[in-house]
């Protein structure tokens, strides 16, 4: 055996015998392959693989230290979960689009240097936008492209900081960054920041992620933003700037969710609120808040993946996706709800759920940390996350007023898929010390303290109380939000109106001009040019020509055929010859 | 099992005992807020019993009231064709 197997590249390369395979062959294999990536990562040991010269520059294909593992070991079981989540699916390709996006992920998450790591943030990108496409829908094509275009702007930015990162350290070895925040290092920011959905860089993914089908948002949900996470805790633990970005983050997105009528958008806002907390503690850098960022990651993947796969079950059976359209579910779908509110109660943050355990560990950080202002902002986020996830969410969508819908529960596959996140999300939050044992640093650290429970329990249920007080000014909305996507939506289409008004009028006049003045002339002079053609250039060559026939004629006279002739004459030449020779010598 | 468990949260003829038993719960957290062993302190507001659910239900009534003036009267709100 190899000390080393690449899960990245399993699922990428084990992509490429799906299309070929049918039937329960296929459902075998593409579960073989995820059961293979965990098993690779739980027995890779540390150290760095795959070292070679590239242009000039030492790149590692995989570093492996236990950051990295630890990321690898959600990715691949959250592989699996939403493999089975999209076992029933009839073509191969979403198949082959979501294991390229999870190797990709994988892939950027053991580059040991940043040319290995750019070219698999670009697999991301593009694997994960066919997610996107695979809907088919005009709306989703659109928000395909928009999310194609921001994503590459902001690769370019990343490449660009990349290379002159890497002339001005000589080293293109991925790292921390420790020379401040330069203009190189500003560029790399940017690029993880917007694939982080760090506000005002968030629009792209609450405007794709709920237009991708079913299955590949839950896909879309767990690996762009944590890839992000992973590689901002990689690269700028205890950067100030992203406490504040963080904070921010977190009350953005809850926000927005108040505001918001698509089901899966209002849980896209709270992958942004999420993510808050997750670069809150990168940004403070202490161990104790990198244990906490980083290990919040890993329970929000599997809680937020639950949270996607309930409303997207939800939408498969009902075809529905607006809370306005959707109620009185709970009858019919009574397994899906309590499964949906594992994953809730995960999110926020109740005791013996995954939240719990590690949301906290980013607070009590920032709190050991002397930053009050963080702690009640974050404190307020999690009110917020019950408020809409654990409350409005399933109260408009399988409670409220029902709609009369014919639904059922979804498909087995489904439900297995969600109860294997839901039972994580409560091992994690009952048996916390299994995850702390993979966190980068030691943990000193107990979740379960008297007083931590009950200003838990006190936070999330008198936010129940507001929220039975005040339902009906919660009640949704038949509308949509402006998110910062409205600059380059409207921005494309003030572009659109330049060209198409005021840049095709002047375009129009100009080549009026040229009709009505500049044609005509060119016109006249080419009837000149062609009048001087004829007239003076083909009559000189022709007389030219004749002339030459008339001098052929005359030598043809002289060729008598008479060889004394020829003889004379050439005695003749040869005097000539000698008497201008004589001349020339003397 | 489920299903039984479910239908307590949904269905009308167990609204009464629902709400009792919520408000159960809400004066149970405040009390044993009041009984917990706080055995340090860092900020003033932790050393408050109660503190927390006033938090809670404050945070609650601002994030749904901020949201929804942002939303109304600042025009984030917009109608669904906006863009079309």
């Amino acid at each position: 055996m190899t000390d080393f197997v690449h899960p990245g590249l399993l699922f990428i390369l084990g992509a490429l015998p799906i299309p070929i395979l049918k039937g329960s062959v296929r459902k075998a294999y593409v579960l073989l392959i995820p059961a293979l990536a965990i098993l690779a990562v739980l027995t890779m040991h540390p150290g760095g693989y795959g070292a070679a010269q590239f242009i000039g520059q030492q790149i590692m294909i995989a570093k492996v230290d236990k950051l990295s593992v630890l990321f690898a070991t959600v990715f691949s079981i959250m592989a699996l979960i939403g493999t089975v989540y999209a076992l029933h699916l009839t073509h191969a390709a979403q198949h082959v689009a979501a294991f390229v996006y999870v190797g990709s992920a994988l892939g950027v998450v053991f580059a040991g240097d940043y040319l290995t790591l750019f070219l698999f943030w670009e697999g991301m990108t593009f694997a994960s936008a066919y997610l996107v496409f695979a809907q088919r829908s005009e709306q989703a094509l659109r928000a395909g492209f928009r999310y194609l275009m921001v994503h590459i702007t902001g690769s370019v930015a990343l490449l660009g900081g990349i290379i002159l990162h890497g002339f001005a350290t000589g080293s293109v070895l991925f790292g921390p960054i420790e020379d401040g925040l330069g203009f190189a290092t500003c560029l790399i920011l940017a690029g993880f920041l917007l694939n982080a959905a760090v506000p005002p860089l968030n629009a792209w993914l609450t405007d794709a992620y709920p237009e991708a089908t079913v299955t590949g948002a839950v896909f879309m949900s767990a690996f762009t933003t944590k890839t992000a996470v992973y590689v901002l805790a990689r690269a700028f633990p205890g950067t100030d700037l992203l406490v504040w970005l963080g904070t921010v983050m977190a009350l953005y997105g809850v926000v927005y969710a108040v505001l918001e009528n698509d089901c899966r958008r209002l849980l896209a806002y709270h992958i942004v609120s999420q993510v808050g907390y997750m670069v809150v503690g990168i940004g403070i850098g202490t161990e104790m808040a990198v244990n906490g960022a980083v290990s919040h990651a890993f329970a929000h993947i599997l809680y937020k993946a639950l949270l996607f796969m309930g409303a997207g079950a939800v939408i498969h059976v009902t075809g529905r996706r607006k809370l306005t359209e959707l109620g009185g579910l709970y009858k019919t779908m009574p397994v899906t709800l309590a499964l949906y509110m594992v994953g809730a109660l995960a999110i926020s943050a109740f005791p013996f759920f995954s939240g719990f355990v590690t949301k906290s560990m980013v607070v009590a950080a920032a709190g050991q940390d002397h930053r009050a202002l963080v702690v009640l902002a974050l404190t307020m986020a999690s009110s917020g996350t019950f408020l809409h996830t654990g409350l409005k969410l399933p109260y408009y969508m399988f409670f409220g007023t029902d709609q009369g819908l014919q639904a059922r529960e979804p498909p087995r596959n489904m439900l297995v898929a969600m109860g294997m996140a839901a039972v994580l999300c409560i091992a994690i939050g009952v048996f916390p010390q299994t995850l702390y044992a993979l966190l980068p640093h030691p943990v000193d650290f107990d979740p379960y303290t008297g007083v931590h429970i009950t200003e838990s329990l006190g936070v999330l249920m008198f936010t129940a109380l507001g929220f039975v007080i005040f339902l009906r000014a919660l009640d949704p909305e038949n509308t949509i939000s402006i998110d910062t996507d409205w600059f380059y939506r409207m921005g494309a289409r003030r572009f659109m109106w330049l060209a198409e008004k005021p840049l095709a009028r002047y375009e129009k006049a100009v080549s009026d001009v040229s009709e009505t003045a500049a044609l005509p002339f060119l016109h006249g002079m080419a009837r000149a040019g062609l009048r001087i053609d004829l007239r003076g250039v083909d009559a000189f060559v022709n007389a030219v020509a004749r002339a030459i026939l008339r001098g052929g004629g005359a030598l043809r006279r002289l060729q008598s055929g008479v060889v004394t002739h020829y003889a004379l004459a050439m005695i003749a030449g040869v005097i000539a010859a000698i008497a201008v020779f004589a001349v020339a010598w003397r | 099992m489920i299903k039984r468990v479910v239908d307590f949260f949904g269905d009308e003829r167990h609204a009464k005992k629902r709400r009792r038993l919520f408000y159960l719960v809400l004066v149970l957290i405040v009390i044993a807020d009041f009984l917990v062993f706080r055995e340090h302190a860092e900020y003033l507001w932790e050393r408050l019993p109660g503190w927390s659910a006033l938090y809670g239900f404050g945070s609650c009534v601002l994030l749904i009231f901020v949201s929804k003036f942002l939303g109304h009267q600042c025009g984030l709100m917009r109608r669904e064709d906006y863009y079309d």
